[in-house]
């Protein structure tokens, strides 16, 4: 015993290695980031873009001020007549660069979503399913599928605007330097401020309200979901208004929790505006006294006066984008938890070819288990299955059959003991093999197989992508679907999946025996089809997969074995009566 | 109103005070003590500004979370109330969790609208109008200018706005099916993977992305051109106006003052309607988050998927005739009744006919999916069947149609056991005591002990969605529910599956004395053959497929 688990160890260890410390939420962010390092020239292109049209506000501002006050001088009217173009050049320009600072800025972020993408996808390839077995509910696949697709936002609205925001303030705050350095100071000062004083204040209140929110909008959520779930039975009971009083009770704490946030809320803006009313003041003040002191002209004095708001108003857009933060910074830590898993199981550097078949299994002192830290959800007593013999799994849930499962077909790598491909030539370890070489061989029909959001042919045809519309017929047909298809209104074109029409748990595992058919496997794993399934249903289901499946070699896994004749199994094993026991 | 007056009035001041200090400094020569009331002046206008700011968004808060409260609580009422009418359509998970997502976090769009949108949309009315008023006193010509510009801003944004609406409707269409389909590839890839597929899969999803962008950016050139114009008008006219005032300052028409004070007023003119423009994506979604309430309430197609899914089955309209309050000794009719399920070729049940009479047990019986629970919900009300009739017949010798009595006051008269009873988290008294607020302790204690719960302490409690007790006793829960509701009508739908013999044979025991005792018109839902055992009568129902099982 204790040998065997100095063994297990060594091959977990293995993949122990390759898990990295989880990444802090800047650190995560910044990985991310980077992730749009092709896109680079064209961020570029935005920032560019967009500094100029920042520019050209403060220009408008500040040529325009020192227009009206050279023009005070009454000069000769030629004198004003670069600046008077300036104005006007500033004037257009502002909306041409903000257009084109908007349209580079989007190319650029559906680029970064289509790099997001693929990578992520490319991850989550490998993991799947057995290193995303929390993902098995829809929910949380739905999240990490927005949380890579709202990370695309992280350049848009949070990098952009800072990068521009920053270089238009800091050749702003350079240029009033050399004229009223007291001025360029002040302004300089309330730019940081509001740029990063204030985020960090308003995300703090934001984030302390969240949470004074949330335990009331939990309750309400709780709520609901029981008043949705009894409903029916509650409105016939006459307890409907009872329980709607409660929830009521409930929202009225939700909303007083948010009105209290209000002041909170505000502070954003008072800040702000006390900055910007600060560098309007001191810029003001600065001028004069440089005034009194003769540093500077007179008409100089109109444009540090008047410039802060201008640039006040460019950074001033920093507040609301900085919210984005602790969103994007959440996304960016749940992708990178999930994509920095260790791959469930390890390829061979060099795969051995596979055997000539007809195949048949051999299991020896087979174990698994989903992560190195947790105790073996699976252990085999030794198993012979002959080609075209069959093998029955049997055992409460929990004992390991979809384990096993996930073992076969290469998803999950084992722990201790091995499986065997046997061939009519020799026989490999499938660790020998590459994953696709195996799961060619070896097919798997899951207890909740996939539908895809496109039209019957198409879900089958996945299975073998070169395969005619007859051939997919008759794969339909050995699955015993012809009628269901001729049924639907456009027969085997008819969308399914999301956007069409809805299948029934028997339709579905039946579409998954029609793709295993197609792919014409030699081995099929069959796990739990009888799940959810009512009683005449699934025996006549799984009369219907053990008919179509005659002749190939026939993994059938359930916890439902008295549905099943008991004269076709080869070999059975009962994972619940614990080790060793083995019947045949 | 009155904040975005006096927002209007501050930003008058502050050009005022500011164009008078510079002009003062530079060609007055004054020093800091000649312009002392000046700058005091000018750092209190600076402060209020950034003060009404901050009343602004309290304001604003305190309204949106006003005005959140309510839609929440009229959706809750509605779902609660009016939903199971269309065959508990709101039951599914998906479902349920798309009415939790928008009564609890889907609402929040609205913070942004009455946050950013509805006051900019006020100052948007007031600040142009106080800010061409005041400059009116100051300089015509430089007034004209933004009295022609300014109508521009919203006429070019309602052009190309609604040039580019059904773009943009098409456009997040075309985003959410992208979602959809990543969603799609990333749910499916362990089958993808069984089949080997799943590395093709990886060129797909940059194509179809990239395609996607090809095709948003050029809806996009056009939708960013309403964005354009503009920020086009009011920095065009504010050139203008400069250039102008410039010109005449040359000529002496106006001082320098005047000219400041024009200077600075002029954008003023324009801020609120620019920011107008970029807060009316803010709007739109907090329109989009009120509309699907409103969907809901209203149980539009357009509403979502909730109300269209709704909408695939018949309501019930509230048809409230004269309540007929005394049902006692009643029985129930029930004539060719069919229900073709929504999405299906499939009627079931299809033309079943029974009568229940008081004191009588009837059981329906037939194998899975001939519409046994169906019928059960027409008889209750909660759904209205394609064919066939309902109806009670009173001991007075009247006859009513069960969709033509208030459906309040019929589910005083029916007690009703589902096949799979919530319960709630509270107490097991509580939970007993569901439809029969009043009823005493022990008379609790009686209707657990009648269906075998009598170990079960009615003080202890249960929680979310039932855990702390086994299916068994949940469904036990449920039928001592019904048996302390004084009905005239007794429904139960498999009220002894998964029981042990013993305690199967002591609810229906209780339910065989109802009958008798209380003269209780018994429906009785069942497959075993004890339950079948105690029925008067036992009538088959059967449904008509046109499609495979």
């Amino acid at each position: 015993m204790n040998a065997d688990r100095g063994g297990e160890r060594l091959t977990a260890g293995t993949t122990v290695v390759h898990a990295p410390s989880p990444p802090g939420p800047a650190a995560a962010l910044w990985r991310v980031a980077l992730i749009g390092r092709p896109v680079f020239g064209r961020m570029l292109l935005a920032v560019a873009a967009g500094v100029a049209a920042a520019g050209a506000a403060i220009g408008l501002t500040a040529t325009s001020a020192w227009l009206i006050s050279r023009a005070a001088e009454r000069p000769p009217v030629l004198y004003l007549m670069v600046a008077v173009t300036g104005v006007r050049f500033f004037g257009v320009s502002r909306g041409v660069f903000r257009y084109a600072e908007r349209l580079a800025g989007h190319d650029a972020a559906f680029r970064v979503l289509a790099k997001l993408r693929s990578r992520a996808y490319a991850r989550l390839e490998h993991l799947a399913p057995a290193g995303l077995a929390e993902f098995r509910s829809g929910d949380l696949l739905a999240r990490l599928v927005e949380d890579v697709d709202g990370l695309a936002d992280l350049w848009l609205r949070l990098l952009l605007p800072y990068l521009i925001a920053g270089v238009a303030a800091s050749v702003t705050v350079a240029a009033i330097w050399f004229a009223v350095p007291g001025a360029a100071v002040a302004l300089g000062a309330t730019l940081l401020f509001v740029a990063f004083v204030i985020p960090i204040f308003t995300i703090k209140i934001a984030h302390r309200a969240e949470r004074r929110i949330s335990g009331a909008r939990g309750e309400l959520a709780a709520a609901t979901l029981e008043i949705l779930a009894g409903a029916s039975e509650l409105l016939v009971a006459g307890a409907t208004e009872t329980r709607l009083a409660a929830l009521t009770a409930i929202d009225r704490r939700l909303a007083a929790a948010e009105a209290r946030t209000s002041a909170g809320s505000g502070l954003g803006a008072l800040l702000s505006g006390l900055a910007s009313g600060a560098a309007i003041w001191l810029g003001l003040v600065a001028g004069i006294a440089a005034l009194r002191a003769g540093s500077i002209e007179g008409v100089t004095l109109a444009v540090v006066a008047l410039t802060p708001i201008a640039v006040h108003e460019v950074v001033g857009g920093l507040v609301p984008a900085s919210q984005h933060l602790p969103g994007l910074a959440a996304m960016a830590e749940r992708l990178l938890d999930i994509t920095s898993r260790p791959d469930p199981v390890t390829e061979p550097a060099i795969p051995d070819p596979l055997p000539v078949g007809p195949y048949g299994l051999r299991c020896r002192g087979l174990r698994a288990r989903y992560s190195s830290g947790d105790p073996d959800a699976l252990q085999l007593p030794d198993i012979d299955l002959r080609p075209g013999e069959r093998l029955l799994v049997t055992g409460p849930s929990g004992s390991g059959k979809s384990t096993f499962a996930a073992v076969l077909v290469r998803f999950l790598e084992s722990s201790g003991g091995s499986v065997e491909l046997v061939g009519s030539d020799r026989s490999v370890d499938i660790r020998r093999l590459s994953g696709d070489d195996v799961r060619r061989v070896i097919c798997l029909c899951a207890q909740d197989p996939h539908v895809f959001d496109t039209s019957v042919a198409e879900n089958v045809r996945l299975a073998r992508p070169d395969s005619t519309d007859e051939q997919v017929e008759v794969a339909l047909a050995a699955a015993q679907l012809t009628a269901w298809v001729d049924s639907l209104p456009e027969g085997l074109s008819t969308p399914v999946g999301e956007h069409g029409a809805r299948l029934s748990g028997g339709q579905r595992q039946r579409l998954s025996l029609a793709r295993a058919l197609l792919a014409d496997a030699p081995v099929v794993v069959f796990d739990e089809p009888t799940e959810h399934l009512d009683e005449e249903t699934a025996t006549a289901l799984v009369a219907d997969l053990l008919a179509a499946t005659t002749g190939r070699t026939v993994v059938m896994i359930t916890h439902r074995p008295e549905l099943i004749d008991s004269a076709t199994w080869a070999v059975r094993v009962d994972l619940g009566a614990g080790i060793g026991s083995e019947a045949s | 109103m009155a904040l975005g007056l006096t927002t209007a009035l501050l930003a008058v001041a502050q050009a005022w005070l500011l164009a008078t200090a510079v002009s003062s400094a530079f060609l007055g020569g004054a020093d800091f003590t000649a312009l002392r009331l000046t700058l005091l002046a000018l750092a209190v206008v600076l402060g209020a500004r950034a003060g009404v700011a901050w009343a602004q968004e309290s304001v604003a808060r305190r309204c949106s979370a006003a005005v959140k409260s309510s839609l929440r609580m009229q959706l809750l009422r509605h779902v609660a109330t009016q939903l199971p009418d269309v065959g508990g359509s709101l039951q599914s998970d998906r479902a349920s969790g798309e009415v939790v997502a928008l009564a609890t976090r889907g609402l929040d769009s609205l913070d942004a609208y009455f946050g950013r949108y509805l006051p900019q949309a006020v100052l948007a009315m007031i600040v142009p109008l106080v800010v061409i008023a005041t400059m009116a006193t100051a300089d015509l010509v430089a007034t004209l200018t933004v009295v022609l510009t300014v109508p521009l801003i919203p006429f070019f944004m309602a052009l190309i706005g609604s040039a580019t609406v059904r773009r943009r409707k098409r456009r997040w269409e075309a985003l959410a099916r992208l979602s959809g389909h990543f969603l799609d590839v990333v749910s499916g890839l362990p089958t993808l993977r069984v089949f080997g597929r799943s590395e093709a899969q990886l060129g797909r999803l940059e194509r179809v992305t990239d395609d996607y962008r090809q095709e948003s950016m050029a809806t996009l050139r056009v939708a960013f051109l309403s964005a354009f114009a503009l920020e086009l008008a009011a920095t065009l006219s504010v050139a203008l106006v400069a250039v102008g005032v410039g010109l005449r300052l040359v000529d002496g028409q106006i001082d320098l003052r005047t000219g400041l004070f024009v200077l600075i007023l002029a954008p003023e003119a324009y801020l609120p309607l620019r920011q107008l423009g970029a807060g009316f994506h803010a709007s739109e979604e907090g329109m989009e988050a009120a509309s699907r309430v409103f969907g809901i309430l209203e149980g539009t197609p357009d509403g979502g998927p909730v109300s269209s899914r709704a909408t695939g089955n018949h309501e019930v309209e509230p048809t409230h005739s004269p309540v007929t309050s005394d049902l006692s000794g009643a029985e129930m009719r029930i004539e060719g009744l069919t229900v073709r399920q929504p999405g299906r070729a499939l009627d079931a049940p299809f033309e079943a006919s029974l009568v229940i009479r008081p004191g009588e047990i009837v059981a329906i019986a037939g194998p899975s999916g001939v519409g046994k629970s169906t019928l059960i919900d027409v008889l209750l009300g909660l759904r209205r069947a394609d064919a066939g009739s309902v109806s009670i017949a009173t001991t007075d010798g009247r006859t009513v149609a069960i969709e033509d009595i208030d459906r309040v006051e019929w589910h005083r008269h029916v007690a009703w056991v589902p096949q799979h009873p919530y319960c709630f988290p509270g107490t097991v008294a509580e939970n007993v005591r569901l439809g029969a607020p009043d009823a005493s302790d022990t008379a609790v204690r009686a209707v657990l002990a009648a269906v075998d719960l009598a170990e079960l302490d009615p003080s202890s409690s249960i929680g979310e969605a039932g855990s702390g007790l086994s299916s068994g006793q949940r469904r036990r829960v449920g039928v001592a529910r019904a048996l302390l509701r004084n009905g005239d009508f007794l429904i139960l739908d498999e009220p002894t599956a998964g029981l042990d013999a013993a305690s199967e044979e002591t609810v229906l025991a209780s339910v065989r004395s109802a009958a008798r005792d209380r003269h209780l018109a018994v429906l009785l839902v069942a497959h075993r053959p004890a339950a079948l055992a105690i029925a008067d009568r036992v009538v088959t129902i059967a449904a008509r497929s046109e499609e495979p099982a």
